[in-house]
């Protein structure tokens, strides 16, 4: 029996399609402590995205059990929030509706009118988007998208919060900006946090924990790594650090080395 | 030609409020100038050419400035009512368009209620699909004889049939929208564990948006061709009736005045439904 706060417990998936079965997860076991920063890592087509949307509950394992807080996942919900890597905000709401939306679904009884109106806005001041409430997605930039994504995520208060390739389709120096103050966030409400990367920086410098994939089909686990970095961190003085540089080679390793993507076409 | 003025005149003035006066001028003279002076140019031509070849006196079709002088009695007093079906062109065309009103109104919503279904469910679609494929090309004058028989009244068979035209295409491209409503809001919807009441008024409405409002327009440009044919049989008030009324007594001129004011009435509609698509689908298409 699993003690800790997440546990991911002999997951296995497959997806059939016209009478072929293929094998895309096995035997994924993972067990994540409450407050805890994890990123999963590997390269595209490994089933990282997988893993993460049945944690979310949007794909049911084909055997195998999430446990959250004591209870079985089952089904999507707002304890498990999402934020998708091409923000998936509903253009036809502004900003501040885009909010609203999950507030009112997920507080709409516990808490009232004015109450909802101000920890809306509070999350969007969290993420430095108070001053475009009323702007409509398509009026405001992909990083300030990201923002609101990730304001929308948290205002549902997860017991746990899935970031799916989060700062993939944004420019560098947007990344660098949003990864900064997913760490503020984090600092501040120790969320449990999952992420899915392909980016070996972005992992080391996020995360508690990586866990390393190995390349599918039936794709596993491969390495998980603890990341014993003092926080709050910072990406310039880290540069230079030697601890940080041994983590990101053995990230490295594992990616280039060990499970070299075979040049398929 | 006079509508197309006016519609053009009107979205311009909009853009220009914020400016001053005389760049709003300088503006709407060039927006008139780019716009209007074109339509109008060839409108003339198109007159002379037509006045040149009908002029002679053995022409079946009169030429326009005797299509005015016959018809100025109806153009001048489109409000007169003398009883019975003797009753001025504004009567005629808001007869038809209330009749339209019903029939469209019908269509509107038993088309996206029936476009969400098909959309929705994969079965239902498999069931109704094909049938709706085979009745969508059944001419709209065909439905006549049968919901004549069924109401036994004129009225309700008119509004049938411009309820039977215009269903299709708005059934056909509600489904459509829905089908394609991106898995991310779906996604989104079941994170949040949105009910189907909710799910249905707050991402599937909006997101199908686009896709029914192009259905709906195509709609209302097949009820105003289908009113003006079942008008013709049915008799009664209407601009349908009026056009074929002008024949049997010869007014050829007559005829000419009344479809040009159906072309004007469908050009209208079209923009009308144009103009609401814009307003509600407003940021839908962005992301």
């Amino acid at each position: 029996m699993s003690k800790s706060y997440l546990s991911i417990e002999k997951v296995f998936k497959s997806f059939s399609r016209g009478g072929v079965t293929s094998q895309v997860l096995s035997d994924i076991n993972l067990q994540v402590e409450r407050g805890q920063y994890i990123s999963i890592i590997g390269h595209s087509g490994c089933g990282k995205s997988t893993v993460l949307n049945i944690v979310a509950g949007l794909l049911d394992a084909s055997s195998g059990v999430v446990i959250l807080d004591g209870k079985e996942v089952s089904g999507p919900g707002p304890d498990r929030s999402l934020v998708f890597q091409n923000h998936s905000l509903l253009p036809w709401l502004t900003v501040y509706e885009n909010v609203q939306i999950a507030v009112d679904k997920v507080f709409g009884r516990s808490k009232s009118r004015s109450e909802r109106d101000e920890w809306i806005r509070h999350n969007l001041n969290m993420v430095h988007m108070g001053h475009a409430l009323d702007k409509r997605p398509g009026e405001i930039s992909g990083g300030m998208k990201q923002r609101v994504g990730i304001a929308r995520a948290l205002a549902m208060q997860p017991k746990v919060l899935l970031l799916d390739e989060p700062f993939g389709a944004l420019d560098a120096l947007t990344r660098a900006h949003l990864q900064d103050e997913v760490m503020r966030i984090q600092a501040e409400l120790h969320n449990t946090v999952i992420m899915i990367t392909h980016d070996v920086d972005e992992a080391v410098l996020l995360s508690d924990r990586i866990v390393m994939m190995t390349n599918g089909p039936s794709a596993a686990i491969g390495e998980i790594l603890d990341i014993d970095l003092p926080r709050p961190r910072d990406r310039i003085a880290l540069a230079e650090d030697p601890k940080y540089n041994q983590y990101r080679q053995a990230v490295l390793r594992f990616l280039y080395e060990k499970q070299r993507k075979k040049a398929t076409a | 030609m006079n509508a197309n003025v006016k519609i053009e005149a009107e979205s311009a003035a909009p853009l220009s409020t914020a400016s001053r006066v005389p760049a709003w001028m300088a503006r709407l003279g060039r927006v008139g100038l780019h716009n209007l002076l074109p339509p109008i140019a060839i409108t003339l031509l198109f007159l002379l050419v037509w006045e040149m070849l009908c002029s002679s006196p053995a022409s079946a079709l009169p030429p326009p400035t005797q299509v005015f002088s016959d018809t100025w009695e109806l153009i001048a007093n489109p409000f007169y009512d003398n009883g019975g079906n003797d009753v001025g062109m504004a009567w005629q065309i808001l007869a038809s368009l209330e009749r339209v009103a019903y029939g469209y109104a019908l269509a509107v919503v038993a088309g996206v209620g029936l476009g969400v279904l098909v959309g929705q469910s994969t079965w239902a679609m498999r069931g109704l699909d094909p049938i709706f494929q085979v009745l969508r090309t059944v001419p709209p004058l065909a439905w006549l004889p049968l919901s004549l028989a069924g109401f036994q009244d004129s009225n309700p068979s008119a509004i049938f049939v411009i309820f039977i035209t215009a269903i299709w295409p708005i059934i056909i491209n509600t489904s459509v929208g829905i089908r394609n409503i991106p898995e991310d809001y779906r996604n989104v919807a079941r994170v949040l564990r949105l009910n189907g009441i909710e799910y249905f008024v707050k991402i599937m409405l909006p997101a199908a948006a686009p896709y029914i409002f192009s259905g709906l327009r195509i709609g209302v440009g097949l009820s105003w061709l289908a009113i003006v044919a079942a008008e013709m049989l049915v008799g009664g008030v209407g601009i349908g009736f009026f056009i074929w009324d002008a024949w049997n007594a010869s007014l050829i001129s007559d005829i000419v005045l009344a479809l040009v004011y159906v072309g004007i009435v469908g050009f209208i509609l079209d923009r009308l439904v144009a103009w609401a698509g814009r307003l509600v689908t407003r940021g839908t298409s962005e992301g």
